[in-house]
């Protein structure tokens, strides 16, 4: 599930990549230390060998989708799909997709939020990638993977730059593989 | 200053993969709808291609994607150019320190954020968008990256609305578009 244990030991691109990630304390509220990715975007390098390590993975996969949870999804996907030839296909809240739309609900810690996919955007039988920036209690991917199921999709894998630890040691997100580049940053690690 | 790319062989089938959807967001809107775009690998490939060719080698070291759409096209650019990729988000989404620019819409007003220490003076910068229409969101982004000192080399978006005359609300500065749509 990890990369580090999925063929990546030891791997520096790894260090770097965390390293590049920035935490910010009681964001969005008290108590969260936020893993803010938005640091190792402005680390070319480490920005690169993020997308080349999922590129690497999923080139050879046989997927023709690359589904991005809005927004930050949306900076990781679409480089991604580029390289591997797929579809990029964003999964937004409600109202933003024009058109005919599928919508799933998911229940947050207080309350319920949905996500949206264009009909017609996947097909049945695609093969699908879905990512977003982090993955904490699987929420949000689990919708995911349901609309893109109900559309009869294939979901391959979820894929996460950082893993809160409530998910290390599940088997994926309702039976899907979960594969994961680095594990949150404590606030004494940071520079 | 600008320059549509009508003679280019590419153009034709990015412009053909846009899908106009009616009377969205609201009755009257013509909404420029680049999601078919991104189903289609080879054109989404020429688009990024046509912001590369222009933009690499022109010691470009920021490339700021304006919420949401604009994070679709500005990272690949960035990745592909060398630059660090900068979001420029809607209120309260980005943690820690930020900047704001306030600007006016059709009815009210709305904010664009950057984090602070993103980008440092000197810094030249293109602001990317899926589209222009009146300018203001563009506007206030150029602003955001000139209140730290950076240089904004020029605005590039997939799409322009010239009878919007966006183009005239960016201080003088360069705007690039692929397709224009009336």
């Amino acid at each position: 599930m990890f990369a580090a244990e999925n063929g990546l030991k030891g791997d520096p691109r790894l260090q770097a990549i965390s390293r590049a990630i920035r935490v910010v304390p009681d964001f969005p509220k008290p108590g969260i230390m936020f893993q803010d990715i938005t640091t190792l975007l402005l680390d070319h390098k480490a920005f690169k060998d993020t997308v080349d390590i999922f590129v690497d993975r999923y080139r050879d996969m046989d997927v023709s989708v690359v589904a991005g949870v809005e927004a930050r999804g949306f900076m990781f996907g679409p480089a991604i799909a580029l390289a591997i030839g797929a579809k990029f296909v964003p999964l937004r809240k409600p109202r933003k997709l024009p058109g005919e739309v599928i919508s799933e609900s998911y229940v947050l810690e207080y309350g319920t939020d949905c996500l949206e996919m264009h009909v017609g955007a996947v097909e049945p039988g695609e093969r699908v990638i879905v990512i977003d920036d982090l993955v904490a209690t699987g929420g949000t991917l689990s919708a995911a993977i349901k609309l893109l199921e109900r559309v009869g999709a294939e979901v391959v894998e979820c894929a996460c730059v950082i893993g809160l630890p409530e998910v290390k040691d599940r088997c994926g997100i309702k039976g899907k593989p979960l594969y994961i580049l680095v594990e949150p940053r404590l606030l004494d690690e940071c520079c | 200053m600008s320059a549509y790319k009508d003679n280019d062989p590419r153009i034709h089938g990015i412009k053909t993969r846009i899908r106009v959807v009616p009377n969205f967001p609201k009755p009257g809107i013509m909404f420029q709808d680049i999601t078919t775009l991104l189903l289609d690998p080879q054109a989404f490939k020429d688009t990024i291609d046509l912001f590369v060719e222009r933009y690499q080698g022109k010691n470009i070291s920021v490339v700021a994607g304006i919420e949401a759409r604009g994070f679709i096209f500005g990272p690949p650019i960035a990745l592909a150019i060398g630059a660090k990729f900068v979001p420029l988000r809607k209120p309260k989404k980005l943690p820690g320190e930020v900047i704001s620019e306030e600007y006016t819409l059709e009815y009210g007003r709305d904010c664009l954020q950057m984090h602070v220490g993103a980008v440092e003076p000197g810094d030249r910068a293109l602001v990317v968008d899926d589209l222009i229409a009146t300018g203001g969101t563009l506007c206030a982004a150029m602003n955001l990256l000139e209140r730290v000192g950076a240089q904004v080399v020029e605005c590039a978006c997939v799409i322009e609305l010239p009878d919007l005359k966006g183009r005239e609300r960016l201080h003088g500065k360069p705007l690039y578009v692929l397709v224009e749509s009336h």
